[in-house]
């Protein structure tokens, strides 16, 4: 039990995805204007790692390994979240059709989001079981959106800011971004995974 | 600017110019304690630092074309300068204040925006660059009172001289229990801890008289101060033999400096009194958890860096209810103008 949790905090704060692995940067800098659609995003997001983490554990461990097809393994990931995805996409379509349309074209680029990836590659290469596999997925997103809307809150206050010209928008935000991913540094060290 | 202001007037008894000038002021006691403690390397590091202060200021200011003389008289960027150099041990190589206090102004503080518009504390942000990026230098403190046979030379610094903060040293203590590590005054000379506690009373006074000045509020020093405290006592009571006691987080390390010079920093803390108070838990449970599982001995810098990036998000949920509506409003009205 303690493991678990201890893999929960190493995931959402030692190794942030975002912030000290440096996943999933685009959807970061892209959804963050708005803490309303940063939290839908983080959401969706939240539910697609935690879901294509576990469905990638299957698809290799039942799949790819027994058939000795492990070479695949990257193509077949990538099928399984696109897949993801899209059933994440027509939920959210049926069920928000304003949170749809706030999201825009960041729903489907869920896909492309190295973080997703990333979770199914990281998750194979340290061996993990499917609990660990799924929790690693869930942690990743919590982490995620963690980051996310704390971003999104901090970048409505940077807009408000007299900030230099040149450095107006997405430059300043990027170094909003480099100064969090400073004080995430403060992290390491806490869990020794 | 316009002096014509329409109806409620409040009587504005004191501007920034003055509020900085009693920052400065209430810093003494504990610069006095550095001092002393620590000997005269201290006090180059604060003019090294003011003057880089000024200077990366005005030449920021310059190059915005923004009125100079204006912005520099109102004291902040020397505060900035200052609540660094403290912060910074005494022996550090002439570079370490400058390179840090430009960080801090130039990037933390004029890039978003100048006095009033940094999300994040520029000098924490620097102390933390710093410590990442120079771990070496800024871990070496002089042997407390013994500066007048060394003096303070930064370019040749033996390692006689220095020794480990009291932080750093309880956290090296390896297998040890704490009761071993406290008999043996090769580890941490009880000279280091009398000093850190000296500077600490020094903090102390200074915040004291900020509180009484009413140029602080007492919500987020007693928010961290109290989390703290809690947390210390809780882990100090199942098991006094490897976690260090609450008196030892108080008067080590920057525990009194930040609690009442950092953490009640108006721009990149929270705005509403309930916001402050949980933005001071914040910083206390996360300078427990640092200090006593992380990498870093003295872990103020991260956590206050960690609670100012979380302080917009606490001012969304504690906003107070403005007099008229039911509700409290919540995030930005207007239409976002990122492009």
């Amino acid at each position: 039990m303690t493991d678990y949790l201890l893999l929960l905090v190493s995931t959402i704060l030692v190794n942030n995805f975002v912030l000290v692995q440096f996943l999933g940067l685009c959807p970061f800098m892209g959804v963050s204007n708005k803490l309303e659609s940063a939290m839908g995003m983080s959401l969706a997001t939240t539910f697609v790692l935690t879901l294509s983490s576990a469905t990638s554990y299957w698809v290799y461990h039942a799949l790819l390994a027994p058939l000795g097809l492990a070479y695949l393994k990257t193509i077949s990931f990538i099928v399984v979240i696109a897949v993801v995805v899209q059933f994440t996409e027509m939920v959210v379509r049926k069920t928000s059709p304003l949170l749809y349309q706030v999201l825009g074209i960041f729903l489907p680029l869920i896909t492309t989001n190295c973080a997703v990836l990333g979770v199914a590659l990281l998750s194979l290469n340290k061996q993990q079981s499917f609990t660990q596999a799924t929790l690693y997925g869930l942690g990743a997103g919590l982490g995620f959106s963690l980051v996310l809307v704390l971003f999104a809150a901090m970048r409505e206050r940077i807009t408000l800011a007299d900030v230099p010209a040149p450095f107006k928008g997405a430059s300043i935000a990027m170094m909003a971004a480099g100064l969090m991913s400073l004080a995430f540094m403060g992290f390491s060290g806490l869990v020794r995974f | 600017m316009l002096s014509l202001f329409a109806a409620p007037h409040s009587h504005v008894p004191r501007r920034m110019p003055q509020v900085m000038r009693q920052v400065m002021f209430a810093m003494l006691p504990g610069i006095i304690g550095l001092t002393i403690a620590f000997g005269p390397g201290i006090l180059v590091n604060l003019l090294l630092s003011m003057v880089t202060a000024l200077l990366t200021e005005a030449w920021i200011l310059r190059l915005r074309h923004r009125p100079v003389g204006k912005t520099l008289t109102d004291g902040s960027a020397v505060v900035t300068g200052m609540l660094l150099a403290v912060a910074l041990p005494a022996i550090a190589p002439w570079w370490i204040p400058v390179l840090g206090t430009f960080f801090a102004v130039a990037v933390t503080k004029q890039l978003f925006g100048g006095l009033g518009q940094n999300p994040f504390n520029p000098a924490m942000a620097a102390y933390a660059f710093l410590l990442i990026s120079f771990p070496l230098e800024m871990s070496l403190w002089p042997q407390p009172f013994e500066w007048h046979i060394a003096g303070f030379s930064w370019y040749e610094t033996a390692d006689a001289v220095t020794g480990a903060t009291p932080l750093d040293a309880f956290r090296h203590k390896g297998m040890l229990t704490a009761e071993e590590f406290w008999q043996q005054p090769q580890l941490l000379s009880p000279d280091m801890v009398l000093a850190w506690e000296w500077v600490a009373l020094g903090w102390a006074l200074g915040g004291v008289w900020l509180l009484w000045q009413r140029v602080i509020h007492w919500q987020a020093p007693v928010g961290m101060l109290s989390a703290l405290s809690l947390l210390a006592a809780f882990f100090y009571g199942v098991d006094p033999s490897h976690y260090a006691s609450p008196w030892f987080h108080w008067v080590s390390g920057a525990t009194l400096l930040s609690a009442f010079f950092i953490v009640t920093d108006p721009v990149s803390g929270a705005t509403s009194r309930l916001g402050q108070c949980f933005f001071g838990i914040g910083v206390g449970i996360l300078v427990y958890v640092i200090r006593t599982w992380g990498n870093y001995p003295d872990a103020v810098a991260f956590a206050v860096l960690l609670m100012n990036f979380a302080a917009p998000t606490i001012d969304y949920y504690t906003r107070p209810r403005v007099h008229g509506h039911r509700k409290a409003q919540r995030g930005l009205k207007q239409k976002d103008s990122a492009p």
